[in-house]
C-alpha cells in the first residue's frame, strides 16, 4: 500500500482525471479524500493505491503530468501521520450498551448518537486503530458505517505545500 | 473592440501564427467558419475528421510547431479520436478545436452532443470546454503553451455554440495564459549526473539508442557533438530515424522487432545503453527479462514517468535531451573504443551485406528494390510518409535519412490510414519539400478518401502504394505463428491507377523492376501529384524479426533466396 499526496486545481473534472489516471495505470485505489486548502483555488488529495513503490513512482510522476495537478508526491517512505475518521452504527439496547460504552472508551471513541435500538460512535485514528474497534463491535452487530479514507501529513520540518500561484502562465514540467 | 467568440478564435490562432486549420464543418462550429472566412487563416477542407487530425500531426512532425485541426461536434469530434490517439503516443504537439451544442443543451443528448472531453481524457495531454466567450482567447493560449511544453502531445479545446455566438472584448495582452503553478523539479539531478559520467567513463561497449525525443528537443546539433565527443556506436528508435545521419559510420540503424541483426545483437552485449529521449517499448526491447543484461543503463529523457517503467536504470537524467547533451559534451572523454566498433562490424558482416542492387532481376518485383530506389532517386533528401506495416518496416530499412523531421510515420499507435493525410499535412508545412507517401494496400484504402483534397488543394504529393494484395504484416504474422492460416489479410483493391485517374490524379501502374526508377523520376518531374501502384512480391516478410515477446536476439532471419535482408550501405 502506498500514500500519496497531491494537490490539485479546486474545479470541476480533476477527481475524475486523478481517478480516470490511476484507472489506465490498473492501479486500485483503496482510499481517495479531497480536502480544501488554506488556498481556495486549491484541494489537497491523499490516495493509499494498492500498488508497489515503482507502480506509486509510476503513478506520482503521472500525476505531475496533468495539467491541473501542481504537485504529487509519494510520502509512504516518509515519517507521516495518518488518520481516517468513521461514523459506526451498532446495535445497542439496555443490556449491551454500557458494554459496548467501555469498549469505546477504550478506543477513544465518542458515542454522537443513542436510540432505543443503537448507537453511532465517532472514532478517528489509524486505520489499524478503527479496525481494531470494528472488530470488537462485530459481536454486537454492525449496523451501517462511513469511513472517509485516510488523510495523512508528513510530520514536522518535512513540509509539503502547493507551489505557489505567482508563476501563473508557466509549465515546466512535461 | 468587442468580438464574437468564433471571431476571437480565428484572431487568436492568427496570433499564435497559425496559418493553416484543416478541418470539417458541420452545426455546432458554424459560426467559427463562418469567421474562418473572413480570416487571413487559410482552412484544407479534409474528407473525414480523421483526416485532419493526421494533417495536423503531420503538420507539426514536420515543423515542430503545433498542427491545428477542426471538427463540429459529435460525430466529427469522435472521428477525431484515432488522429488525437496517434499524436498522443508519438508526443506530436496538435491542437483540436471542435464545436459543442450550445451550453444551456449539454447533458441533454441534444442532436450531435457527446461529451468529447470525457471520451479523449486518457488520449490528451489536456484537454477544456469552454463555455464563456471571455475563457477562449485564453484557453487557446494554454492550450498551444501545454500542446509544446515539455513532453508534447495533443490538446483539445471543446467551445460550446453560444460561446462561439456571443460577443467579447477582445485583448491579446489580457488573455495571456493562466496555468496552474507546477513544481518545478531540478532538471537534472548531481549525483545522477556524476553517476551517469562515471559510467561513460568506465564503459567499454557503449551503445546510444537514440529516440525521437533528440528530434523534439531539436538537440540535433548537441547530439552530434556527444556522439563525437565519446565517439559512441548510435542505434536508433523508429521515430529516432533521421536525428542522427543514415551516413554517419557511428549510425548502426534501426534497433528492435525488424532492427538489423547487428544492432539487436550490439545492444545485447553492450555494457552501457545510453537511452536518449526513447521509451524503451516493447517494440524495441523484447522480452525485458533478456533485455541488455550485461548493460548499465544511463537514461535522458524529459518525462519522469517514463523512467524505470519498463527498464530500470542505473543513471536517470530527467530533462530536456539538448539541456542534459550539453552538460555532459565536455565531461566526456574521447575513446577510439576499436575492439567494440570491430566487433560490431565483425556482427555486421556476419549479417550478409550485399547490394540488393546487385540482385539478379528474377522477373519480381519486391519491396525493397522499390523503397531503396525511391530513396536513391531522391537522394535521400524526401520528406517520407509511411503507413504501418511491412511496407513501414521496409522504409526503416531501405531508405536513409540523413536529415531530422525527413520520415513521418505512427509508431507508437501504429495507425492504418495515417500516412496520406499526414503527408498532406506534411505539405502544408513543407511546401518546398518533395512529399512521398509510401503505403500498403491495405492502409491506403482506410484514408484514400483524401485524394479528393490534394486535387482541391492542388498540392503535389507522390504516392508510392506497396500493394502485395494481403494485409501484409498480418499476413506475415499468420504465416510464422499461424500455420499459414491466411484468415482475412487476402484483400481486394481497386485499381488503384484508374481510382487516381477518378479523383483527376494521374496513376501509374508499376509491375516490373525495370519501370521502377523511371516511373519515380516522372513523378517527382510532374508538377501534379503522382500515384503509382507498385505490384510487389505477395508473400515477401520483413526480416529479422524478433517474435512478440522473445528475446531481442532471438530473430527469425531472413531464409536463403534471391532477396537479403540488409539494404545497401547508406
Amino acid at each position: 500500500m502506498q500514500t500519496l499526496i497531491a494537490y490539485v486545481e479546486n474545479k470541476p473534472g480533476v477527481l475524475n482525471r486523478v481517478s480516470s489516471l490511476a484507472r489506465r495505470l490498473a492501479i486500485n485505489i483503496d482510499s481517495l479524500t479531497v480536502g480544501p486548502t488554506e488556498n481556495e483555488e486549491v484541494a489537497r488529495m491523499t490516495i493509499v493505491a494498492h500498488t508497489d513503490e515503482r507502480g506509486a513512482h509510476r503513478l506520482e510522476a503521472s500525476l505531475e503530468k496533468l495539467v491541473d495537478v501542481l504537485l504529487a508526491e509519494n510520502i509512504s517512505e516518509r515519517s507521516v501521520l495518518e488518520r481516517d475518521l468513521a461514523l459506526i452504527k451498532v446495535a445497542a439496547d439496555q443490556k449491551s450498551r454500557p458494554h459496548l460504552m467501555e469498549l469505546i472508551k477504550v478506543f477513544r471513541g465518542r458515542v454522537v448518537d443513542v436510540a432505543p435500538e443503537s448507537l453511532i460512535v465517532e472514532v478517528s485514528g489509524t486505520v489499524d486503530k478503527i479496525d481494531g474497534l470494528l472488530e470488537v463491535l462485530r459481536p454486537y452487530g454492525v449496523l451501517e458505517m462511513a469511513r472517509t479514507g485516510r488523510i495523512a501529513m508528513t510530520r514536522g520540518n518535512d513540509l509539503l505545500q502547493p507551489p505557489v500561484s505567482n508563476g501563473r502562465g508557466k509549465l515546466s514540467a512535461a | 473592440m468587442k468580438l464574437t467568440g468564433a471571431e476571437i478564435l480565428c484572431q487568436s490562432l492568427e496570433h499564435l501564427g497559425v496559418k493553416h486549420v484543416f478541418g470539417y464543418p458541420g452545426g455546432a462550429i458554424l459560426p467559427v467558419y463562418d469567421a474562418l472566412g473572413k480570416s487571413k487563416l487559410h482552412h484544407i477542407l479534409v474528407r473525414h475528421e480523421q483526416g485532419a487530425t493526421h494533417m495536423a500531426d503531420g503538420y507539426a512532425r514536420a515543423t515542430g510547431g503545433v498542427g491545428v485541426a477542426m471538427a463540429t461536434s459529435g460525430p466529427g469530434a469522435t472521428n477525431m479520436v484515432t488522429g488525437i490517439a496517434t499524436a498522443m503516443l508519438d508526443s506530436s504537439p496538435i491542437v483540436c478545436i471542435t464545436g459543442q451544442v450550445g451550453s444551456k443543451l449539454l447533458g441533454s443528448d441534444a442532436f450531435q452532443e457527446i461529451d468529447i472531453t470525457g471520451i479523449t481524457m486518457p488520449i490528451t495531454k489536456h484537454n477544456v470546454v469552454v463555455s464563456k466567450v471571455e475563457d477562449i482567447a485564453r484557453t487557446v493560449r494554454e492550450a498551444f503553451v501545454i500542446a509544446q511544453s515539455g513532453r508534447p502531445g495533443p490538446v483539445l479545446v471543446d467551445i460550446t455554440k453560444d460561446a462561439q455566438q456571443a460577443s467579447a472584448e477582445f485583448d491579446w495582452e489580457a488573455a495571456a495564459p493562466k496555468l496552474p503553478p507546477k513544481r518545478v523539479r531540478p532538471e537534472v539531478n548531481k549525483a545522477d549526473l556524476d553517476r551517469a559520467v562515471e559510467l561513460l567513463h568506465s564503459a567499454k561497449r557503449p551503445l546510444i539508442l537514440a529516440g525521437h525525443g533528440i528530434m523534439i528537443s531539436g538537440a540535433m546539433k548537441a547530439f552530434e557533438q556527444f556522439v563525437c565527443a565519446g565517439h559512441f556506436p548510435v542505434a536508433m528508435t523508429l521515430l529516432g530515424i533521421g536525428c542522427f545521419p543514415a551516413n554517419d559510420p557511428l549510425n548502426l540503424g534501426m534497433m528492435g522487432m525488424h532492427g538489423e541483426a547487428w544492432v539487436n545483437h550490439a545492444i545485447q552485449e553492450a555494457d552501457l545503453l545510453i537511452a536518449v529521449g526513447m521509451r524503451f517499448d516493447d517494440r524495441v526491447t523484447g522480452d525485458l527479462r533478456t533485455y541488455a543484461k550485461s548493460a548499465r543503463k544511463i537514461h535522458i529523457e524529459i518525462d519522469r514517468a517514463e523512467i524505470n517503467k519498463n527498464v530500470p536504470v542505473d543513471a536517470a537524467l530527467v530533462g530536456d535531451a539538448r539541456e542534459v547533451l550539453e552538460q555532459l559534451i565536455p565531461l566526456v572523454e574521447k575513446k577510439d573504443r576499436p575492439d567494440w566498433l570491430n566487433r560490431i562490424k565483425e556482427m555486421k558482416g556476419d549479417s550478409a551485406v550485399r547490394d540488393i542492387q546487385s540482385l539478379p532481376d528474377t522477373g519480381h518485383l519486391y519491396a525493397a528494390h522499390v523503397i531503396n530506389d525511391l530513396w536513391k532517386e531522391t537522394q535521400g533528401e524526401a520528406i517520407v510518409v509511411t503507413d504501418v506495416g511491412q511496407h513501414q518496416m521496409w522504409e526503416a530499412q531501405y531508405y536513409h535519412h540523413n536529415k531530422p523531421r525527413t520520415l513521418i510515420t505512427s509508431g507508437g499507435l501504429g495507425t492504418m490510414g495515417f500516412a496520406l493525410p499526414a503527408a498532406i499535412g506534411s505539405k502544408f508545412a513543407k511546401p518546398d519539400s518533395d512529399v512521398w507517401v509510401v503505403v500498403g494496400d491495405g492502409g491506403f484504402q482506410m484514408t484514400m478518401c483524401e485524394l479528393a483534397t490534394i486535387v482541391q488543394e492542388k498540392i503535389k504529393v507522390n504516392i508510392a502504394i506497396i500493394n502485395n494484395g494481403y494485409l501484409g504484416m498480418v499476413r506475415q504474422w499468420q504465416e510464422f505463428f499461424y500455420d499459414k492460416r491466411y484468415v482475412a489479410t487476402p484483400l481486394v483493391a481497386p485499381d488503384f491507377a484508374a481510382l487516381a485517374n477518378a479523383f483527376g490524379i494521374r496513376g501509374e501502374r508499376v509491375t516490373a523492376r525495370g519501370d521502377v526508377v523511371s516511373t519515380i523520376r516522372a513523378a517527382r518531374e510532374s508538377k501534379e501529384s503522382v500515384l503509382i501502384d507498385f505490384r510487389v512480391e505477395q508473400e515477401d516478410s520483413v526480416y529479422p524479426m524478433v517474435p512478440a515477446g522473445a528475446s531481442l536476439h532471438e530473430m527469425i532471419r531472413r531464409p536463403h533466396n534471391p532477396l537479403v535482408e540488409t539494404a545497401a550501405e547508406p
